[in-house]
């Protein structure tokens, strides 16, 4: 455990390093917020309360997209690209020799990175944004404690979606085409166009139930007090059971390929 | 869009045609990585069609907002396609000559630009043709089937004028966003790390156009007018064509400046080229 410990913290310290990416990147998702909050200003002054949130919820939704889009790496971006590159030149053969965790040591890793982007990158925006308009920001700090949780449970999901597409190098070698089918479907369902609740019939219906609605949807519908009581554990059965059922398809998977495929030498 | 490449003073020790020898060397350059590309065939297939689909996304949303409402800042669905249409073809056009520009910081962060400066070709075109990246057709694909989507169903009231106004609004306005890629990278020589800044008026900049101006504050409108004049790209000649008024107070004739600003965005993206170069210090690893 105390192994895994130290990857994440060095995780969280090499993204810490690049400061000055951070404040781009900062930047850069800031701008994002305010055009996308003033189109959405534009649809709810049209149809209010559309999708069951009012003006200043759906702004809270925006600024959160923005804050949480590098931490749930909903459009990847993170350990998925070292890996699929040490897959491709044979290096993995180094990591499965090692006395730990294939999977396991890459999430610790990643969640590292997770918590730096959570605060470096999310933080700021939030505050830029709620000091530009008028957002919904929970007023009990057990709002926030359940809203981290449920980040955290994103993050997971996250983390073992793109574990899975890494593996696929194995056999196509070069991962990029699969590893952007895989981000494009995390930008789509995740939330990040559009609230799923603005999805119309059954693309809302089944956007829902995809893993991907756990990076974003839910922790924002947990933020904005959708979620009560049993409803909230059944928000986090969601998203801890896709958690589960990707990760243990990753192991399978991880052993699959080892046993298969022939690592490329050289 | 060669043109625009070859509109790009040379950089400092000019010799004989620098312009020319610009163009010929990005043309090599360019053949060399598309052959590259080739080698992983499916591959290249999944990042083209996964670069029309994302870019796709972008419209998708915005056929989402259009079921639950019938007009946006005023703009009906075919309206917001023929900005759409206009700016993401524009910016696809600029992303595929120029959109490896953004690699530059990482080029002067691990010392590899200096093998760019010892051959005797154009800084600007090997840079611009490094990593040359054939998926971005898709963008620009998806950019004219929304722009012929518009022209199908807009009603607009045809003029010869207006017609031509269509061609001189994309290709002015790729100019623009390559002349933004120019000064982004010319910005990476002092800040490194921060390529992700130039994302915000790359990016940033093709999604702003995307919806009318209406929906913006007015001092975010007069941003993208009169400081970085995104609003030439599409929004000004679009909204004439559209015979929609603009939101600041402006003369009429301004849609038919984007010519105009695309050669001066040029100028202004060449000397800051030439003081970015001239500024570089190699790592020495």
């Amino acid at each position: 455990m105390r192994l895994y410990a130290v990857v994440a913290a060095g995780g969280f310290r090499r993204y810490a390093t690049y400061r000055v990416a951070t404040l781009a990147g900062v930047f850069t998702n800031t701008v994002f917020g305010f055009i996308m909050a003033y189109t959405y200003i534009a649809l709810w002054d049209e149809r209010p309360h559309l999708g069951g949130y009012d003006m200043s919820q759906a702004l809270t939704y925006v600024w959160l997209g923005q804050a949480l889009l590098m931490t749930c790496a909903m459009m990847g971006g993170g350990f998925e690209d070292e890996l699929m590159e040490r897959i491709r030149t044979g290096d993995i053969a180094v990591d499965l020799y090692r006395p730990a965790d294939l999977q396991l040591w890459w999430m610790a890793g990643d969640l590292g990175r997770a918590a730096f982007h959570l605060l470096g990158r999310g933080i700021v925006p939030m505050v830029l944004g709620a000091m530009a308009f008028d957002l919904a920001l929970p007023g009990s700090p057990w709002t926030w404690l359940a809203f981290l949780v449920s980040v955290a449970l994103g993050v997971v999901v996250s983390f073992a979606v793109r574990f899975l597409v890494a593996l696929s190098a194995f056999w196509l070698m070069d991962g990029a085409g699969a590893m952007q089918i895989a981000w494009l479907a995390g930008l789509f369902f995740s939330g990040m166009l559009l609230p799923l609740n603005l999805f119309p019939g059954v693309l809302g219906d089944v956007a829902r139930v995809l893993p991907w609605s756990s990076l974003l949807q839910v922790p924002a519908d947990v933020f904005l007090g959708t979620y009560a009581g049993w409803d909230l554990a059944g928000a986090y059965a969601f998203q801890a059971g896709w958690a589960v059922a990707l990760l243990l398809a990753g192991r399978l998977l991880q052993s699959v390929a080892t046993r298969r495929v022939v690592v490329q030498g050289g | 869009m060669e043109g625009v490449v070859a509109a790009e003073p040379g950089n400092g020790f000019a010799k004989r045609s620098r312009p020319a020898e610009g163009v010929r060397a990005y043309g090599l350059i360019v053949a060399m990585w598309l052959r590259s590309t080739m080698a992983y065939r499916a591959s290249f297939v999944m990042t083209a069609v996964g670069n029309f689909v994302a870019t796709g996304f972008d419209f998708v949303a915005i056929m989402l907002m259009f079921t639950h409402v019938d007009v946006l800042g005023g703009y009906t669905l075919p309206e917001v396609a023929l900005l759409y249409g206009t700016s993401a073809t524009a910016f696809g056009l600029a992303d595929l000559v120029l959109g490896s520009m953004d690699r530059l910081g990482r080029r002067v962060r691990d010392g590899t630009l200096d093998t760019l400066l010892v051959r005797p070709v154009p800084v600007l075109a090997q840079v611009a043709a490094d990593r040359f990246a054939l998926r971005r057709l898709g963008r620009i694909t998806q950019g004219l089937l929304v722009l012929g989507y518009a022209l199908l169903v807009l009603d607009v009231q045809w003029t010869p004028l207006k017609v031509a106004m269509l061609p001189m609004t994309v290709l002015s306005g790729a100019a623009v966003f390559g002349a933004v890629f120019v000064v982004g990278a010319a910005f990476q020589f002092y800040a490194q790390d921060a390529s992700e800044v130039q994302n915000a008026f790359t990016y940033g900049g093709t999604t702003l156009l995307q919806y009318p101006p209406s929906v913006f504050a007015k001092d975010l409108v007069r941003g993208v007018t009169f400081v970085v004049p995104l609003a030439f790209v599409s929004w000004l000649p679009a909204l004439y064509v559209l015979g929609r008024d603009y939101p600041l107070d402006l003369p009429r004739w301004v849609a038919f400046l984007p010519p105009l600003v695309a050669v001066g965005c040029w100028v202004i993206a060449g000397l800051a080229w030439r003081v970015g170069l001239r500024a570089y210090r190699s790592t020495g690893s």
